[in-house]
């Protein structure tokens, strides 16, 4: 196990690194000088030079690279020049509300996504499985922008059960915070169970045909106890491995969920970093949320191991 | 023994689910058909200008002088989702050509040569699977400028790692195979075997996972769009229109769920007829 998770942060060193190159090079090689968007379009040339120096940008780019990864490594992502406010601020601010909503949608889409595949899986074949089944497909081509338009028409304008925006902190008042969360969570919720739904059917239903399954049959087992206890845990590798993968989706969907919500999360930071031209927080949070992704899919890995011994013991 | 009942079901059931596909396979291609040819020849049809504002008649309900009812500025509904029809498809289709073309031959050198250059091209890969695509597209698309052809280019771009897994996976077996094996003692160089070998072989699960890309840029498109970052307005798209109709939910909610349908119908239709092809060249994927 030692051995597997030393290889894997042997890997995981280069890629971030690449991470940050990568980064760092969309903001500097693409048109567009950071100097004229401080200044505006009214700057003279002399003032442009003049912040081109403060700002080092008329040092060779290898240099400003590296000058730029120092001060990452120290935890210094920047300070906008919108708002004076320094990267990491803005983004420890409202990851909280990102990683609740994240959290709202994973659970709530395992909670759907869970009971239908061990259902469908059992009946796989029968009309309620192809009908399962065939509207998780549907799902599947159902943008979040659309399930979000749908369920504000729904919630929030025919029944005016939940609020269409807004966010109210959980300090402040915990029931009314969660009200702001259904909404939103729900709508990545109905992107998330498809997915979830058909890796563990899939693989349930290949595990219900092995032997030990038969056997637990036999010796007379309740079929709740062979379906929750023998047969789910096994059945939930992909699914575990999928659960990681979904990460980068759902960090897109908040993007987008956020937005149409006005939840105040990271998603809102860079999309409204965008609106206003503030590269440097636009910067700073490309490369926080991919890195972010990275150590994420990392741990999946290693969860996946801690489930399959076969994976740490080399084969993959 | 329970592996090979599993081979012996998929078997079976394969002919018999192909069969069944029928009418939803054909009828989801006949839509693509219709969208497409009404994109193409949006310039012929007799519909309005897409861009034409008529301040007295806004959000007018369906009539016959505007079948699907005019939006927020008076603009003609249909018209503007024909051409935004042609704004979707145009990057939902471009798109995935150049990630297909790219990603395709980068992995198949990669499945052939293996070695170090397949360890480069994985890594490579690795890296932009570290950027959530959306989080990617919106930092490009915001230092570039919005236009179609930049959507277009770095949705493209976003493409080359799935490509490159689906061409490198299909390569690597096909590359053991005896044709190939045959092919190289016939004294056949490797650009031969690359492209009269097993490029025919390797096209069919390409092209159906190009289907797929598709409708997933269609959706990325949709989603940037919809956030006022994608299809520059006021030329419309499905994605601004969706966005546009949504501050009218309350009393016009129809400007928002006509393109919200056609987006719906013509992902789902890509997502059919990709599943589709994909199930004939991939037995092992039927049961999902």
């Amino acid at each position: 196990m030692l051995g597997f998770v030393g290889r894997r942060i042997l890997h995981l060193v280069p890629v971030l690194l690449a991470v940050t190159l990568m980064t760092f090079l969309i903001a500097s090689l693409l048109p567009g000088d950071l100097a004229y968007v401080v200044l505006g379009d009214q700057a003279t040339p002399e003032k442009v030079a003049a912040l081109r120096h403060d700002m080092g940008l008329d040092q060779p780019i290898y240099w400003r690279y590296l000058y730029w990864l120092g001060d990452v490594l120290q935890g210094d992502l920047g300070r906008s020049f919108r708002t004076g406010q320094t990267v990491l601020q803005a983004i420890i601010e409202r990851l909280p509300v990102s990683i609740e909503l994240m959290l709202v949608a994973e659970i709530t889409g395992l909670l759907i996504g869970i009971p239908l595949a061990i259902i469908c899986a059992v009946k796989s074949g029968s009309t309620f499985d192809r009908v399962m089944t065939g509207s998780a497909f549907g799902m599947l081509s159902v943008p979040a922008f659309l399930a979000a338009i749908l369920l504000i028409y729904l919630f929030a304008v025919q029944l005016r059960l939940l609020p269409a925006t807004g966010y109210v902190p959980f300090g402040e008042d915990p029931l009314g915070n969660l009200r702001c969360f259904v909404l939103p969570g729900l709508t990545l919720a109905l992107g998330e169970w498809p997915v979830l739904m058909r890796v563990l059917r899939s693989d349930m239903i290949a595990t219900l045909q092995e032997d030990y399954i038969a056997m637990a049959r036999a010796k007379g087992l309740k079929p709740m106890r062979i379906l929750l206890v023998h047969a789910l845990k096994p059945s939930s590798l992909t699914l575990v491995t999928v659960t990681g993968i979904n990460i980068g989706r759902l960090i897109g969907g908040t993007l987008i969920v956020e937005s149409i919500f006005a939840l105040p999360g990271i998603g809102r930071l860079l999309v409204g970093a965008i609106y206003t031209r503030d590269f440097i927080i636009l910067q700073g949070v490309v490369l926080f949320v991919a890195a972010g992704f990275v150590l994420m899919n990392f741990i999946v890995d290693m969860l996946y191991a801690v489930l399959d011994p076969r994976i740490r013991h080399g084969r993959a | 023994m329970a592996a090979l009942d599993l081979s012996i079901d998929t078997a079976a059931i394969s002919p018999a689910r192909r069969r069944q596909l029928g009418t939803v396979f054909w009828s989801a291609v006949i839509w693509i058909a219709v969208i497409g040819a009404s994109a193409a020849f949006a310039n012929l049809l007799p519909i309005a200008d897409p861009t034409n504002m008529d301040m007295l008649g806004r959000r007018m309900p369906p009539s016959l002088e505007h079948w699907l009812g005019t939006d927020g500025f008076g603009r003609d509904m249909l018209a503007r989702l024909i051409y935004g029809a042609r704004a979707s498809l145009t990057v939902g289709l471009l798109a995935p050509v150049i990630g297909g073309t790219i990603g395709g031959a980068l992995g198949m050198l990669a499945g052939y040569f293996r070695g170090r250059f397949e360890a480069l091209v994985i890594g490579s890969m690795d890296v932009l699977l570290a950027f959530p695509p959306l989080v990617l597209a919106l930092a490009v698309t915001a230092y570039l400028g919005q236009s179609i052809f930049n959507l277009t280019m770095i949705l493209g771009f976003l493409g080359i790692p799935a490509f490159t897994r689906v061409a490198r996976a299909a390569t690597l077996s096909l590359a053991q195979r005896e044709f190939v094996t045959a092919a190289r003692a016939l004294g056949a160089t490797h650009a031969r075997i690359l492209v009269r070998e097993l490029l025919p072989n390797v096209f069919l699960p390409l092209f159906a996972f190009f289907l797929l890309a598709v409708a997933v840029t269609i959706v990325v498109e949709g989603a940037l769009s919809f956030l006022g970052l994608g299809v520059p307005p006021p030329a419309p798209s499905w994605g601004s229109m969706i966005g546009e109709g949504r501050e009218s939910l309350e009393f016009a909610p129809w400007l928002a769920f006509i393109p919200a349908i056609t987006l719906f119908l013509t992902v789902l239709a890509f997502n059919l007829v990709g599943d589709a092809l994909r199930a004939l060249t991939d037995p092992r994927q039927g049961a999902l």
